[in-house]
């Protein structure tokens, strides 16, 4: 474990900001990044996906949600280049004549959101019952834990699949729809915090034993401000190859949850719900309306994934 | 030995009292028992005399023991959706999904072990970076849109396999089994391979990295020494060195297949544990989500306790350690 200084610029005195970004451009972690054109490529893809969710409002060819624009009339039509095709709409149209290029790119919106809310949801809960895990120790340490033992015995699908299913039964049938988005960040937020609190609290228990961290006790620093000022910084290494590959497994167990018809409701959807949409259709022949968003999902959490690979890699002190 | 046993028991049995703790909260706080099983025009006396009949107004402590009593007895009440016990629900649906879960599980490894031997031997050949490259398409993929390709091409295209349902079912009184018919055996392909894909390419990373690592030991270098063949070597020596993970992580992933086939039902239609499962979800029906936890929950223990014994017995490490502690 490389040993970062805790260099936070003191509130009020903001640090260098143009040294901060040629700081970044001279690290390993840059030198590792260029070095690497599958990594480089998957940097870009999802570059390109983060881009696309940020301003589908204007790049998208047409407004899904707008119902006064659809039309049935409009409704199956095949992708620009078939026959039939209309250039109106390039990747051709669903059952109720939504472009399919456009409610892809506001679908991304939508499960990207989910997916980065419960990434940093999650890592914020973890870190911190890491933390407070490893440091404070005894038995606040063993009740964690515990629970986390308990639920790392579960697949993350089925606990964010129980926590969606009871969360909807509290909720009355009327808000279901409305609250879907903040019901799926807390069943993943719930399924995806016990790694990190794992890995925190082990790195911690490593870290509180060293000078540094006694240094800072001797003189006479609260708890609170050790770990916040000294541990943390020093474990967040692992904490971000994590969050990486876990966004990729949000985004995916989100998608799985609008699939099976517990997730976003058709009237927005989700990546996984268009891909439910578009099944219906399969035997009619209309396979673009669950093909392109399934290729568009399969291909974002394949370059979160291995950009998660790269980073894991890269972060190891074994293999530099 | 024994003290270890014994600890391990008791672990799994208080990860069970959390499950069923949970199992029972869900189930009494989670929408209204009663207002489920009756209709709109029951009068309030009515409704009263109901709850107390179902024991709803005792103190909670005693209603969960109650509950775990049941349990135990594999009593989980009523369905509100279907009016029927949900032990009866899930036992008409337990063969479909162990079925399935079987042939996946077959799949994954008479695919997996292959693949992965071969490219731990052979790492540079082009066909270990083709099957390195393919499995982690494999992952990224998720699992239901892998069933839908699958349907696409084999179902809707090639017109060679059904996309949904069990094909004929034969009735043996206590199992109906979907091996003893020519469409049974149909029905169960496309699902069995969306549903062991994701365990075949993680089997074959497996014993490919211990492949690996087993091959640069000393013992290996002495079984050349000794003049064995490279078929001796790598099967007799390496692979059967790699089995002990590859028995553990086997076993943690049924937990996972079982899980995943609600995922798999749902895509084919399979008449599965799975599919009741997520109509639960769907509908709220809080009784079959309850007693799908806990079934669940107790299948987990039992695959965790066999596998943890089971090393046990295998690696003489464990057992010295253990010895050691006390």
């Amino acid at each position: 474990m490389q040993h970062v200084e805790p260099s936070i610029p003191k509130a009020g005195q903001p640090g260098p900001r143009a040294s901060a970004l040629s700081r970044f451009f001279d690290s390993d972690l840059w030198y590792s990044f260029t070095r690497s054109k599958v990594t480089m490529l998957a940097g870009f893809v999802t570059l390109l996906y983060a881009l696309g969710a940020l301003l589908a409002p204007w790049i998208a060819p047409n407004d899904p949600y707008d119902l006064t624009k659809l039309t049935l009339w409009n409704s199956n039509l095949p992708p620009m280049w078939l026959a039939q095709g209309n250039p109106e709409f390039p990747l051709g149209t669903d059952d109720q004549g939504r472009c399919v290029l456009s409610t892809i790119l506001y679908g991304l919106r939508i499960s990207l959101g989910v997916g980065i809310s419960a990434v940093a949801i999650s890592g914020v809960i973890g870190i911190a019952l890491g933390l407070i895990s490893g440091y404070v120790g005894g038995r606040l340490d063993a009740i964690i834990m515990r629970i986390a033992d308990v639920q790392l015995a579960f697949p993350a699908i089925l606990i964010a699949l129980f926590v969606d299913g009871t969360l909807r039964g509290m909720f009355p049938n009327a808000a279901r729809e409305a609250s879907a988005f903040w019901i799926l960040v807390i069943a993943l937020t719930l399924a995806f915090w016990v790694q990190y609190a794992r890995t925190v609290r082990g790195s911690t228990i490593v870290e509180k034993n060293r000078e540094y961290v006694q240094a800072a006790r001797v003189i006479g620093l609260s708890s609170f401000t050790i770990m916040r000022r000294h541990v943390l910084p020093n474990v967040l290494g692992p904490v971000l190859v994590i969050a990486t590959i876990n966004l990729g497994l949000a985004v995916l167990t989100e998608a799985t949850l609008s699939f099976l018809g517990v997730g976003f409701p058709p009237t927005e959807p989700s990546l996984g719900a268009m891909i439910q949409i578009g099944s219906r259709f399969l035997f009619s022949g209309e396979w673009w309306i669950t093909l392109f968003p399934g290729i568009a999902l399969a291909v974002l959490v394949l370059a979160i994934n291995m950009l998660g690979d790269w980073l894991r890699d890269a972060l190891n002190p074994k293999l530099r | 030995m024994l003290a270890f046993i014994i600890r391990r028991l008791l672990q799994s049995f208080f990860v069970i009292m959390a499950v069923g703790l949970l199992a029972f909260t869900l189930f009494r706080f989670v929408g209204d028992p009663v207002n489920q099983l009756v209709g709109q025009d029951t009068s309030v006396e009515d409704r009263e005399r109901l709850r107390t009949a179902l024991g709803l107004n005792d103190a909670v402590p005693v209603q969960f023991v109650r509950y775990m009593w049941r349990a135990v007895q594999l009593d989980f009440g009523l369905s509100y959706q279907f009016k029927q016990p949900v032990m009866q629900l899930i036992a008409e649906r337990f063969p479909a999904t162990f079925e399935l879960a079987l042939v996946a599980l077959f799949l994954a490894l008479a695919i997996g072990i292959p693949m992965g031997v071969y490219t731990g031997l052979y790492r540079d050949s082009w066909l270990s970076k083709t099957f390195l490259a393919t499995s982690l398409v494999g992952i990224s993929l998720p699992t239901f849109f892998i069933g839908i390709l699958l349907i696409f091409v084999f179902a809707v295209q090639l017109k060679m396999l059904p996309s949904f349902g069990r094909g004929q079912v034969v009735d043996l009184g206590f199992w109906n089994t979907g091996f003893l018919s020519r469409s049974g055996w149909l029905a169960v392909i496309m699902p069995a391979i969306t549903l062991g894909l994701f365990q075949m390419t993680l089997i074959m990373r497996l014993v490919r990295a211990e492949m690996m690592e087993i091959l640069r030991m000393d013992f290996i270098k002495f079984a050349r020494a000794r003049g064995l063949k490279n078929r001796a070597v790598h099967f007799g020596h390496a692979l059967k060195n790699t089995m002990v993970p590859v028995i553990t992580i086997t076993g943690l992933q049924f937990g996972s297949i079982i899980a995943f086939a609600i995922i798999t039902e749902t895509v084919f239609q399979w008449p599965g544990m799975g599919l009741l499962f997520l109509r639960g979800v769907q509908t709220v029906d809080i009784p079959i989500m309850a007693a799908y936890l806990m079934l669940i929950g107790v299948l987990f223990v039992i695959i965790n306790l066999i596998v943890d014994l089971l090393y046990f017995a295998v690696d003489p490490r464990i057992r010295s350690a253990a010895k050691a502690t006390g």
